[in-house]
């Protein structure tokens, strides 16, 4: 099973994100932006947390424009995996491979702290080692991460049963407590919190292994 | 020439850097601000003969995020 990690400039969890893979199983390969293709027979692209572009502009609106998004898309759209943490997230609702938006907090803080989540679903190749309503303890590290759609969209999401991970108790304003959801395909998954940081003994936690073991297990299987 | 883009979230989205400088005012003893909304002014240098169309696709591609933002073009 082989995974991509996409590095922008001003990525910063890129290498802790193929760590989390590698340590899951998977081979990694590190994917630099300006690449016009992604490496052959490539399961799951991982868009890591970070700055990209020193988040000029928006976050994620010039990652979202750069010459490997077109690729991301692309696998996306072929049926492909697609994981974006934090800064990943953004630049997937730029990419509109997800729905919605992310604003500043709405308590206008950079909010730096392991947060309590509820699991919404474990019907994802992301979550399937978690059951649903289990609360787990996972890192925040944004200032953006308020995450906003229209009435119609979290309707759909909820109804989709696309809310892959809430808010236990809601840190940035989230519309509807969201922390992370699906793509329709339910193979698209973006998230503010941070899985990554807590897949080791060593980071403080460990409730974020088990997505990495669930997608190793889940594409080596496929 | 030149146009200029005004870049504003969309009435609705709550936009939290407007607040906190409407209390900000209101903290520095002026009243009667009822609301602040916060947007972003970029100018762009074109080459004679660039379209406003062409800009909007700026605009769309880029430059705004229409799922929370509007814009205005002002072509000079």
């Amino acid at each position: 099973m082989r995974a991509a990690v996409v590095v922008f400039p001003g990525s910063n969890c890129d290498r802790d994100l193929a760590v989390a893979f590698r340590e899951a199983g998977c081979q990694v390969e590190m994917v630099w932006h300006k690449d016009t293709a992604l490496p052959s027979g490539i399961d799951i692209v991982g868009i890591p947390g970070g700055f990209s572009f020193g988040d000029y502009l928006r976050c994620g609106a010039i990652a979202a424009n750069s010459p490997i998004c077109a690729e991301i898309k692309a696998h996306a759209n072929r049926g492909g995996f697609v994981l974006g943490i934090c800064n990943g997230f953004q630049v997937l609702t730029e990419t509109k491979l997800l729905p919605g938006a992310l604003l500043r907090n709405a308590g206008l803080k950079y909010i730096c702290r392991t947060v309590p989540l509820t699991v919404g679903t474990s019907d994802s190749i992301y979550t399937a080692g978690y059951e649903a309503g289990q609360q787990i303890g996972i890192p925040i590290a944004h200032h953006d991460g308020n995450y906003t759609a229209s009435d119609e969209v979290v309707a759909q999401l909820t109804g989709e049963d696309r809310i892959a991970f809430r808010y236990a108790d809601n840190p940035n304003g989230s519309t509807a407590d969201i922390a992370g959801i699906l793509s329709e395909n339910r193979r698209v998954l973006g998230m503010m919190p941070h899985p990554e940081r807590a897949a080791d003994a060593k980071h403080g936690g460990t409730d974020g292994k088990a997505m990495f073991t669930s997608i190793a297990s889940a594409l080596a299987a496929a | 020439m030149k146009a200029r883009v005004h870049v504003m979230l969309k009435d609705g989205v709550l936009d939290p850097q407007g607040e906190a400088v409407r209390h900000a005012l209101g903290g520095l003893g002026f009243g009667g601000v009822e609301k602040v909304r916060q947007g972003k002014v970029i100018e762009l240098d074109l080459a004679d003969g660039t379209t406003e169309d062409t800009v909007r696709e700026m605009c769309d591609k880029l430059l705004a995020n229409t799922v929370i933002e509007s814009y205005q073009i002002e072509m000079s």
